[in-house]
This record gives structure tokens, sequence and C-alpha cells, in this order.
């Protein structure tokens, strides 16, 4: 063995050594910051653990762009809703006053809100952009309580990393981690654009997240549940989303 | 020219992102044919275009009779996978340029390029469809001088910002950097025609890779050695 081989030998090693050892310590900070989205398996984990990581550490402080009224698309924009079951049809006979939203998982106070409840709480209203993953978008002014609010009113427990949210259309349900789900603009909204929000923007419960995409601003929200894993939730992926093939992080 | 191995492998890295992300791209795109001007868009404001495509979602209306398949899924995370890749591959390519010379020998024209005379000169072999003789094909020409630059200092940094400035994350993060391009669907509009551009420079690549001698070209990328074509071509 010549003297240049031994030598690009002995730097392959160590270059190697050193890239390996360089994954390891990525891999555990970013499992001990949280920088692990659940949908990190498979042919595209690599590149959603990239995008989750890499925004989460960038959005730490962000606020989502808020537009002046002028901005506020007219006419306001609602997509397609898969047609609503009888549940809600009997719901919505009723003015929505039976429409509960259930709150428990990792919480001190379970409990279930009416819709005059979360009304008679600090309300926020914020004028945002909404883009679908399509390629659509629109701007509305959308009127709520934060949901820091609610789980302030719960306590959650220290060791809650996510809220899991439900919707009376059982094939939706989504999660956040606490960043957003304590996050001042994630709102339970219940107006838009000054009055109710309407039945084909989500009324008369929606969880808005405006710093992602429309997808995991999930319409009829019926149920929260805080929790420190996701692996107990549908095929533990997170979401109904990456089950249907869509990123559980919906930022990008 | 001989190609080192740097930029023979990211060359080649490079070549599969591109793929990826054009076919990722266009399947991203048939969900909403239509391009916007301004932050917002859908189908009740007024577009600035319209591709005469059908959709892959049935909301949009396209004048087709039918839907194409959604495969919004897996294009998206494949998408940004090779974004990724294309990034860092692009970071590695342009460091190393700076520091092994690259850069400066074979990127940037020399002084005698930059003539009317040298410009006319490229310009008129290329028009007459000239292949490089010997001499020529050991360095890149004025005109593939600037087109590289023009691919890796300007649309490649645009089609990545532009495509950065349509996540709402990033947004919420750099809102200036949407703005200044007059929105998240002017963002969108602009990421469109740069890759338009990106694919019209890979076609003309492929032309002239064609003109200059498939095969020789094709091995002096693969292996290193431009040489003489030992087979006749």
């Amino acid at each position: 063995m010549s003297d240049l081989s031994r030598r690009k030998l002995i730097i392959g090693g160590l270059a190697t050594a050193a890239g390996a050892s360089g994954l390891v310590v990525a891999n555990g900070l970013a499992k001990r910051y949280g920088l692990i989205p659940p949908d990190n398996g498979g042919l595209y984990g690599l590149g959603e653990t990239l995008n989750y990581a890499s925004q989460r550490v960038l959005t730490s402080h962000s606020m989502a762009r808020e537009f002046p009224r002028s901005e506020i698309s007219n006419p306001p924009f609602a997509n397609d809703v898969a047609p609503l079951g009888e549940a809600f049809k009997r719901l919505q006979e009723g003015a929505f006053a039976g429409w509960r939203l259930l709150v428990d998982g990792m919480v001190a106070r379970p409990a279930s809100f009416s819709l005059a409840e979360l009304k008679s709480y600090p309300s926020r209203s914020q004028i945002t952009h909404l883009a679908c993953e399509e390629g659509w978008s629109y701007i509305a002014e959308w009127i709520g309580v934060p949901l820091s609010h609610v789980l302030g009113v719960v306590g959650i427990l220290p060791q809650a990393r996510y809220v899991v949210y439900r919707s009376i259309q059982p094939d939706w349900w989504d999660s956040v981690d606490m960043a957003d789900a304590l996050h001042p603009q994630t709102l339970v909204a219940y107006g838009m654009n000054g009055g109710e929000l309407p039945v084909g923007n989500g009324g008369p419960l929606r969880l808005r997240v405006p710093r992602q995409l429309g997808y995991k601003n999930v319409k009829y929200i019926t149920r929260l549940t805080v929790t420190d894993d996701l692996k107990r939730f549908g095929e533990g992926l997170g979401s109904a989303s990456p089950e249907g093939g869509y990123a559980w992080y919906a930022g990008i | 020219m001989r190609h080192s191995a740097l930029v023979r492998v990211t060359h080649w890295i490079t070549t599969l992102c591109f793929l990826a992300l054009l076919v990722t791209g266009i399947e991203i795109l048939i969900s909403h044919p239509r391009f916007y001007w301004g932050e917002t868009g859908n189908i009740h404001t007024t577009p600035l275009f319209k591709l005469p495509i059908p959709a892959s979602r049935s909301s949009v209306p396209t004048g087709y009779g039918y839907v194409l398949p959604d495969q919004n899924g897996w294009s998206r995370y494949l998408h940004f996978q090779s974004a990724w890749v294309a990034v860092l591959t692009g970071l590695l390519y342009i460091i190393s340029s700076l520091f092994s010379g690259h850069l400066r020998k074979n990127l940037l024209p020399g002084g005698a390029d930059l003539s009317w005379q040298a410009f006319s000169s490229t310009i008129a072999n290329h028009l007459r469809f000239k292949p490089p003789d010997e001499e020529e094909s050991w360095s890149y020409n004025l005109l593939q001088r600037l087109t590289y630059l023009l691919v890796i200092f300007v649309l490649f940094p645009l089609v990545i910002w532009t495509g950065l400035a349509m996540s709402p994350a990033i947004a919420s993060v750099f809102p200036s950097a949407v703005s200044v391009l007059g929105g998240q669907q002017s963002a969108r509009t602009i990421h469109f025609f740069v890759s338009v551009a990106l694919f019209l420079f890979l076609l003309v690549h492929i032309a002239m890779i064609c003109l200059a001698g498939f095969r020789k070209r094709l091995r002096a990328m693969i292996t290193g050695r431009a040489g003489i074509d030992k087979e006749g071509a």
C-alpha cells in the first residue's frame, strides 16, 4: 500500500467517523428539542424532518403576517366541503346551541365548552392569509379565542407535547405541537369578517393555525386531546393527512 | 475540458433532483393551473393567466369534462426533499468552486472573451450549429459561461426564494421576502416562470450536448475524460 492511498484511507475513515458521529449528535439534539415530526419514517422522512426542524427553529418567535382590512378577499372565499352528516344537520337546526368542544387528555381539569362559553373568553381578531396546498389563497378576518387560553382554563400537564384536534367529520383530525398550540395567533375561531363563521368556512368552530397551510386548519372541531405521544392516535403519524399521503407539518 | 470529480458528482445529483422537482412541480401545479398577481388568488378572482390544461381538482373550472388524478401528497414530500438535496449540493458546488478556482477559471469570462468580437463570433458559431473544435472543447466558451452563471447565480437562487416565499411559516419569519415579490401569489407566478426558464435551459443544454457529440460529452461528465472519441461517434 502506497503512502498516498494510506493517507486517503485514513482521511476517508476519519471523515466517515466524523460524519456518522455528527449524525448521531444531530439526531439526539433533534429529539431533545422536539424537531422530529411524527411522519419521519419512510422514503420522504428525511426531507420532512429537515422541513419541520428548520422551520421550527426559524419560527420560534415569528408571527404570521397580518393585513389591513382593505386586503380582505371580496367576495369571501369558501372551498367545497364534503357533505356534512346527520349529527351536524341536527346541531345546525338548533343554531349550534348544542355544539360542544370537549377538551381532555393530559389536562388537570377536562372540560366541555359550549360556543357561548368560548365566546365569553377574551377574543382575538386577526386578518391573515389562508393558503391551500393546491395553490389558491384568500385573506379574511378571523375571530376566536386563542387556543392557549382554552388550554390555560383546563390546565395542561407539564409532559404535554401535542394537541390533537378532531372534527365532526370523522375523516378529519390533526395535531399541532405545543409551539403552535400556544402560539398567540392560533385560534379556536368562531367568527369571520365581523360575523359568525360561515359553515362553508368551518363554522361554527374551526382551528385556525395561520403559520400553516389550509389543511391544518380543521373545520367543525368538536374535541381537543392533549398528549405527550401521537403514536396512540390513528396510525401514529400525527394526523389524517399523512395517512392520506400528505405531510403532517404544513408550514411549507 | 476535464471535469473534476466534484463537478461530475454534483452535476448528476443536481440532474436527478431537478428532474424530480420538475415532475412533482408539474403535478402540484395541475391542482390549480391558474396564476395570479398579488397576495391572494382563487377561483373567484381574476387570474393573470390560466394554463389550457385539465386540473386534478374538480373545484377548478378548466373547460375539460374530466379531472386528473390527484398526486399532491407524495409530490409535495418529494418536491421538498429534492429541493433540500439540490440546495445542499448547490452550496457544496459553489463553496468548493470558490476555493478550487473553478468559478474564476472556468465560469467567469476572461478579459479577451468579453470583447464584442469574441461575443459575436461565439454567437455566430452557435447559429451555424458549428460543433466545437478540439481546442474549444477544453474550456467553456463565453455563451456557456454566461448561461451557467445565469443558471447558478440568478435562476436557482430565484426559484429557491420564490418557492420559500410560498411557505406560510417562512413568510412569518421573513415577511419582506414575500412583499418585495408582490405577495405570495406573485411568488408562485414567478416560481412558475423561473421553472420554465430552467426547463428551457435543460432542453438547450441537451441540444448543445448532442451537437458537440453526445457520447463524448456524456462520457466526459461521467468519467472526467473528454479526449478523442475513439468510438468514432
